[in-house]
């Protein structure tokens, strides 16, 4: 892997926030309206239910949470869809760029992309509604590395469908990590989901993320436990959409498809 | 750093040998491609010498892009072997990638990127030394310092080839694919692009794969044409070697001789 490929294709992408404000609304607009309207649902809740504990730090930490899973997903396959709207692929694949370089460059953007979004989404819920993120302590930072990881699981394997369908499949990039919303009890504990679905989200890494947060508002204590299945869920995700990208990969250099991405 | 003249001597772990080989720079060997029950391409067998420019000519579907996308990796062949500077493409894609790039008028650059970001990603994709001295030398060269700053979006199409020219040389390549690269150029800009290739093929010793349907461009700068039909190699070399193969007055006329046969 080399440094000044990865650099090459991460910069190419951080060009086009440079001046466009529709792009940079994608990073912002959506996550604050969400912000809006959960913070005043939960406002409005807490005030007449009174006896659900922290339910504005329970949704709102929920919404960013769930935020920053999509946001990851976002940044690896609109990034990838950046470079087929503008039929840029074929000058990036006919360089000695690798799969894999291009993978990394694209995990960079999505990071940035989070930090960004996270960062304006936590500020502004500690501003009006005075909910400190940080509430959940020092077991933030493993929460978010797993919906990261779970994010750009997703988002590779949106890549791998678009690159093999072609732009018909585009509108996957936006639908996939909906799916897993239901499942991944982002805002309501898994026992309230019915049997089969509860049988799906324990194989849902998000899943145990949001019990887990739940868990250390609820009682302050990291459970440990849930956390290890995320992680090791993740891991299994991610080894099987990287194996999925470069068999779809070698499939369509066969089919000759490569080239005719965003044509 | 001295030439590798031997192919036995060649060292492929190290790129920078890659680009002084001289051996047959790009050699294809009963290449075969198939997309399902349809051959593209169907045995070909040619190669490029440095410092040649080879075209290739045929009508439309007589698989010459196909051929220059085996070429780039970005097809695999069904059968026969692909070798460039002395190297299996299969085996070594990113090492001889490297000192290759390609140009076409049918593919698009980043449009809302400006002219100077757009060579800038390309010069670090190809790890270009002295990148901004390289960009000013070709904006400079294809006429297009003037627009530097402008986003593609606002480029004619003449402009937008000339800055895929501009790309197409930023790593200084000793193998050139060129698909149809001055067919949206104005005649001044299409007669500078043939004499900057005549003269990179001659002082820098790089192979030139080119297609064009412009028969008269084909003519005057090719060394050597490999004339395709139906995915087959009909007809291989000098201009006036294919000429007198099918009694035309010009290669047009041997052109329209061939492609207006009936199928046997």
């Amino acid at each position: 892997m080399k440094l000044h490929r990865v650099v090459a294709v991460f910069v190419r992408q951080m060009y086009l926030y440079k001046r466009s404000l529709p792009r940079l609304m994608e990073i912002f607009y959506w996550p604050l309206l969400d912000l809006v309207l959960w913070g005043f649902i939960s406002v409005y809740l807490a005030r007449y239910q009174a006896n659900l504990p922290n339910f504005v730090s329970f949704f709102l930490g929920a919404l960013i949470l769930w935020d920053i899973l999509f946001r990851s997903q976002l940044g690896i396959s609109v990034s990838f869809l950046e470079d087929v709207w503008a039929r840029n692929f074929l000058n990036l694949f006919v360089s000695p760029l690798k799969p894999s370089e291009y993978l990394v460059s694209l995990m960079l953007v999505s990071a940035v992309k989070i930090v960004m979004a996270g960062s304006v989404m936590s500020l502004l819920a500690w501003v009006f509604y005075s909910f400190n993120i940080f509430v959940v302590g020092m077991s933030l930072i493993p929460f978010i590395l797993n919906l990261v990881a779970l994010g750009w699981a997703i988002g590779i394997f949106t890549t791998s469908l678009i690159l093999r369908f072609g732009q018909q499949a585009e509108i996957l990039a936006w639908g996939i990590a909906i799916l897993f919303q239901p499942v991944s009890a982002v805002f309501y504990p898994v026992a309230v989901l019915p049997p089969v679905l509860r049988m799906f989200a324990r194989y849902v890494p998000s899943s145990y993320v949001f019990e887990g947060m739940r868990e250390v508002i609820a009682t302050g204590r990291l459970p440990v436990g849930k956390l290890l299945w995320a992680t090791g869920l993740n891991a299994v995700y991610l080894v099987v959409v990287i194996a999925i990208f470069y068999g779809i990969f070698r499939a369509v250099k066969k089919k000759g498809l490569l080239a005719r991405i965003g044509e | 750093m001295a030439r590798v003249n031997n192919p036995s001597e060649f060292d492929p772990l190290k790129e920078r040998d890659l680009c002084s080989f001289s051996g047959p720079a790009i050699e294809l060997q009963d290449v075969t491609k198939r997309f399902n029950s349809f051959t593209a391409v169907d045995g070909v067998s040619f190669e490029v010498r440095p410092g040649e420019i080879l075209g290739l000519l045929g009508p439309n579907g007589a698989g010459k892009t196909t051929i220059i996308h085996m070429l780039l990796g970005l097809t695999t062949p069904t059968s026969g072997s692909i070798r460039m500077f002395g190297l299996d493409l299969s085996r070594h894609r990113e090492r001889i990638l490297g000192c290759v790039n390609f140009s076409s008028s049918y593919v698009s650059m980043p449009f809302s990127l400006t002219v100077a970001e757009c060579l800038k990603v390309f010069a670090r994709l190809y790890d270009v030394r002295r990148p901004g001295a390289r960009i000013e030398e070709l904006l400079a060269t294809f006429e297009m310092s003037e627009v530097k700053n402008k986003q593609v979006r606002t480029l004619s199409t003449g402009q937008v080839s000339r800055l895929n020219l501009a790309k197409a040389f930023i790593n200084d390549p000793k193998i050139l694919l060129l698909d149809e690269p001055t067919a949206s150029l104005d005649p001044d800009i299409a007669d500078k692009t043939r004499t900057l290739l005549l003269q990179i093929a001659d002082k820098k010793k790089t192979a030139i794969l080119y297609t064009s349907h412009n028969m008269q461009e084909m003519e005057k700068i090719s060394a050597r044409i490999v004339f395709l039909h139906r995915g087959r190699v009909i007809a291989k070399g000098r201009p006036d070697e294919v000429v007198r193969k099918f009694e035309g007055r010009d290669l047009e006329d041997a052109f329209l001789k061939v492609i207006r046969k009936p199928a046997a």
